[in-house]
């Protein structure tokens, strides 16, 4: 041990930051990210990189139909990653979002083409209906199985996605219009009956809208009300919410039948607000993305709605700088994980600081 | 710097953000002595053992081991040292044997002969009289044992400065014993022992030095032959301080419970109680002695509605003499028909607590169904938060601070103010001072006291028998899930009961 130094640095937690001083941090490290970023974009393609990010930007917010069709789709990222909310609080390893969505989208795609002559007020009444439900039942499913039987909820969930493949792909044997074509094809493409009606000429506004009210009230839900109570209990401990008289039992199938029916309902606006068909891809891959979402919003639905909002911005700038610049589409995934590296990097830097070697001075003294 | 120091601390401060774990503390280890560490709960004794054993690094101060002046930087420098910690929570690998757990992260040769290995551990454990099985898998020891593989990891690994963090709070009596048999052994052969206890009887019977933490800051050092119960305590609490456990006379008691024939069979199908009954009284505080495993869990937890009855009954009797039975209630129900029952489980952040909610939300626990509507009350159990912080003296940052981050006494305050928060009609409480330090444990006798002075019927299930002698009415003495008696305990001695503990007669077993 003769000859061992103090380290040159060591790490001290920080007392609690205000939350300017936080934002200065995360603003810090955007522009650090975007620094890396735009080297790796100028030493792998030699192009400006401020062009690049232009091109992102013009992609992703550049007419006002893109920025409204990103607002939209971060929306229903946003309402997929609910879905997953309320499970993740009590630990409840819901993986199952994609199978969820879809079912709801079925059902509400069912609505749609066996309802076409019902009232217009009862299609649009029925179709959320279907879509909520058929997402609760597939989320209840899982649950009822681990609260009576305690099988494991990933695998569970997991497998109940591609049963909900299954089951669309069977339904689109019936559905498929035109004959032999294999896919639905528009639904009701004539007389959109069932579509998610236009606010004013925007028909991009009112999915955002109920996405945005889902989320105050389930922030609202979690936070206040003695069923989130309850579900922050059970998450913690299921021997606590037995000592405290909670029946777990209930409180699991309760809170999967919340998750499973905002899945549904995500379906429901996919089905009837953005695709106005059904197909084995509708859901997209939101169902595991919408996982990340939440991870990554600390599980808090506000920190979710910006997390959601950047996937879709970068996506859609992708899209953008992949024709434009001919880059591959994966281009953008590189910026995504550098920003995300940061961002996610400068959290370290919020709660801890790192301290240099302080006694060197005092030992030359001494 | 003396010859015979094997380690000195100077100076030493460290600071946890705003909270202050240690400042300016000074600790002289001799070579070949046991050195009792004592001081409350958060007087931080752990973190400046943290620092010898490299986890924490010091913000400032100097360590010098056997006269040179040394930077400990992670747990590898301390074991360059020969300097081994026993943490509180063990870290061994339950998959893997004893042996393998020993030499676990060493050098070694490149082919690994377990032979040699097992070999000089033998070695060992004759040299200092352990008794351990280098073959046997960690999840298949008891408590004790994986302590024991522990020690001889650190010894294994050349360790000759042992710290122990409250190392017997988990042990039986005779366990402890055996493990002071091992120490005493091992100051004989040498080497230098710091323990960390808040069981003054212990300190006074295994150590030569005490020193003395209060908040902080080092309060001084002396010889164990010059040291009561009392004198210490008054070092480390600052005041005098009555040790005397008050026991008020019953005052008119009158039947509460009465359980009869309960039996409770556990996951593997194995009796963990067997007919038990008794009968607990509104005045009077119940002490519940036994070996550890003896079926006092299951019996708290049957009467809580936790625990399945294969068989018996549980009758509960109002304050105007009605009758309720509780056999088959669950916890919900219980509280439901309007009974206040509380509990204090052994297992306090793993059931009575949620360690990562703060005091207000570990209030509501108990309350939060309270009121009619969706949305639950969250003013009142902040504002019992606050009673409790401020009548218990719960160190914390605030009401709103996660209590798994609390030191152990403040999560028990917590818990048992809770629970006495409801001025119950029963309340039940295991092991409630475990792991508390003098002042604490003092306080949690006064509130149980308190409640059979407010009519309460107490049941206290106890490790420490001179404490339950002192502090109890009637003792009932369990054995190997049978009750094997009950005794006055304010003329029964310790050797009654210690014998009764181990041994229990079927015509005893009904009163």
């Amino acid at each position: 041990m003769t000859g061992a130094k103090e380290p040159l640095m060591h790490i001290v937690k920080r007392d609690g930051v205000s939350l300017g001083r936080a934002m200065l941090v995360r603003l810090v490290a955007l522009v650090f990210a975007l620094l890396v970023c735009a080297a790796i974009i100028f030493g792998l393609t030699g192009m400006n990189p401020l062009n690049v990010y232009a091109g992102i930007w013009d992609g992703a917010v550049g007419t006002n139909r893109r920025m409204w069709v990103t607002f939209r789709d971060a929306a229903i990222l946003l309402c997929v990653g609910f879905a997953v909310l309320p499970a993740f609080r009590m630990r409840f390893w819901n993986v199952g979002a994609e199978g969820q969505v879809l079912v709801g989208a079925m059902a509400s795609a069912a609505i749609m083409i066996y309802g076409k002559n019902l009232p217009s007020w009862a299609l649009y009444a029925l179709c959320p209906v279907a879509g909520v439900a058929a997402g609760l039942i597939w989320g209840v499913i899982p649950a009822f199985f681990k609260a009576r039987w305690n099988t494991n909820e990933t695998l569970f969930t997991l497998m109940l996605n591609y049963i909900a493949m299954q089951l669309v792909s069977f339904a689109i044997v019936f559905w498929e219009n035109p004959r032999g074509s294999n896919h639905v094809g528009l639904i009701n493409s004539q007389g959109k009956e069932g579509w998610l009606p236009s606010i004013g000429t925007n028909s991009y506004l009112l999915p955002i809208l109920i996405v945005l009210a889902l989320m105050v009230g389930l922030y609202v839900y979690m936070q206040f009300s003695k069923q989130g109570y309850e579900i922050a209990v059970v998450g913690e401990s299921e021997n606590t919410a037995h000592y405290a008289g909670i029946n777990v039992s209930r409180v699991i199938i309760r809170t999967m039948a919340i998750s499973g029916g905002i899945g549904g309902l995500a379906g429901y606006l996919l089905a009837t607000g953005v695709g106005h068909t059904i197909s084995t891809g509708l859901a997209g891959g939101r169902g595991f993305t919408a996982i990340v979402v939440a991870w990554l919003g600390k599980l808090n639905p506000f920190a979710m709605l910006l997390v959601a909002f950047f996937l879709v911005f970068m996506e859609k700038g992708a899209i953008q700088i992949a024709t434009q610049f001919s880059l591959n589409e994966n281009a953008s995934d590189i910026l995504t994980g550098v920003i995300l590296f940061f961002i996610l990097g400068c959290e370290f830097f919020i709660n801890y600081r790192i301290e240099l070697r302080q006694h060197a001075r005092e030992e030359v003294k001494a | 710097m003396q010859s015979n120091a094997m380690i000195e601390m100077r100076g030493i401060t460290k600071h946890f953000g705003s909270v202050v774990a240690n400042e300016n503390v000074d600790l002289t280890v001799r070579r070949g002595e046991i050195l009792s560490v004592l001081g409350e709960n958060g007087s931080g004794k752990t973190s400046l053992m943290n620092m010898l054993a490299g986890i924490y690094f010091p913000d400032a101060g100097h360590i010098y081991v056997e006269g040179r002046e040394v930077v400990i930087r992670s747990p590898k420098d301390a074991f360059a040292l020969g300097i081994g910690m026993i943490h509180q929570h063990f870290k061994l690998v339950d998959v893997l044997t004893a042996a393998e757990n020993i030499i676990l992260g060493l050098p070694g040769k490149l082919r690994l002969d377990m032979r040699e290995v097992e070999r000089d551990i033998l070695r060992l454990t004759e040299k200092y009289g352990f008794e351990m099985d280098p073959h046997e898998k960690i999840y298949e020891m008891s408590v004790s044992q994986k302590q024991t593989v522990e020690i001889v990891k650190m010894l294994y690994r050349g360790a000759n400065i042992l710290i122990l963090d409250e190392p017997t709070a988990v042990l039986t009596p005779q366990e402890t014993d055996r493990l002071f048999q091992v120490l005493r052994n091992m100051r004989q052969q040498g080497h230098s022992i710091i323990i960390i206890t808040h069981k003054l009887n212990e300190v006074l019977s295994l150590s030569d030095r005490v020193a003395v933490l209060r908040k902080g800051h080092s309060v001084g050092s002396i010889q164990t032959s010059e040291a009561t119960e009392k004198s210490l305590t008054e070092m480390m609490v600052g005041r005098r301080v009555d040790l005397n456990i008050e026991r008020p006379q019953p005052v008119n008691p009158r039947l509460k419970l009465k359980v009869r024939d309960v039996t409770v069979v556990n996951d593997e199908g194995r009796e963990v109680l067997s007919h038990a009954a008794f009968e607990a009284y509104t005045g009077e505080i119940l002490g519940v002695a036994g070996i550890a495993g003896s079926g006092q869990k299951e019996l708290l937890e049957a009467i809580a509605g936790l625990q399945p009855l294969r068989s018996g009954s549980i009758e509960y009797t109002n304050r105007k003499g009605h009758v309720k039975e509780l056999t088959r209630m669950t916890a919900e129900e219980i509280r439901e028909i309007g009974i206040r029952l509380a509990f204090v489980p052994e297992d306090r952040l793993g059931m009575g607590l949620v360690a990562s909610m703060g005091m207000t939300g570990n209030m509501m626990l108990r309350s939060y169904k309270r009121g009619r509507g969706f949305f639950s009350e969250r003013k009142q159990p902040r504002s019992l938060a606050e009673r409790i912080m401020r009548e218990l003296d719960v160190v914390t940052p605030g009401v709103e601070w996660p209590v798994g981050r609390m030191s152990g006494g403040n999560v028990q305050k917590v818990l048992v103010g809770r629970e006495i928060a409801s001025s119950p009609q029963v309340l039940m409480v295991a092991y409630p001072v475990r792991g508390l330090d003098i002042n604490s444990s003092h306080t949690i006798y006064r509130l149980l006291n308190e409640q059979k002075k407010n009519g309460s019927a107490v049941i206290c299930v106890g490790e420490d028998l001179d404490v339950l002698l002192a502090l109890c009415d009637r003792i009932l003495v369990l054995a190997d899930g049978h009750v094997s008696g009950t005794v006055d305990a304010r003329d029964a001695t310790k050797e009654q009961i210690g014998l009764m503990m181990t041994h229990h007669d079927a015509k005893e077993a009904q009163p």
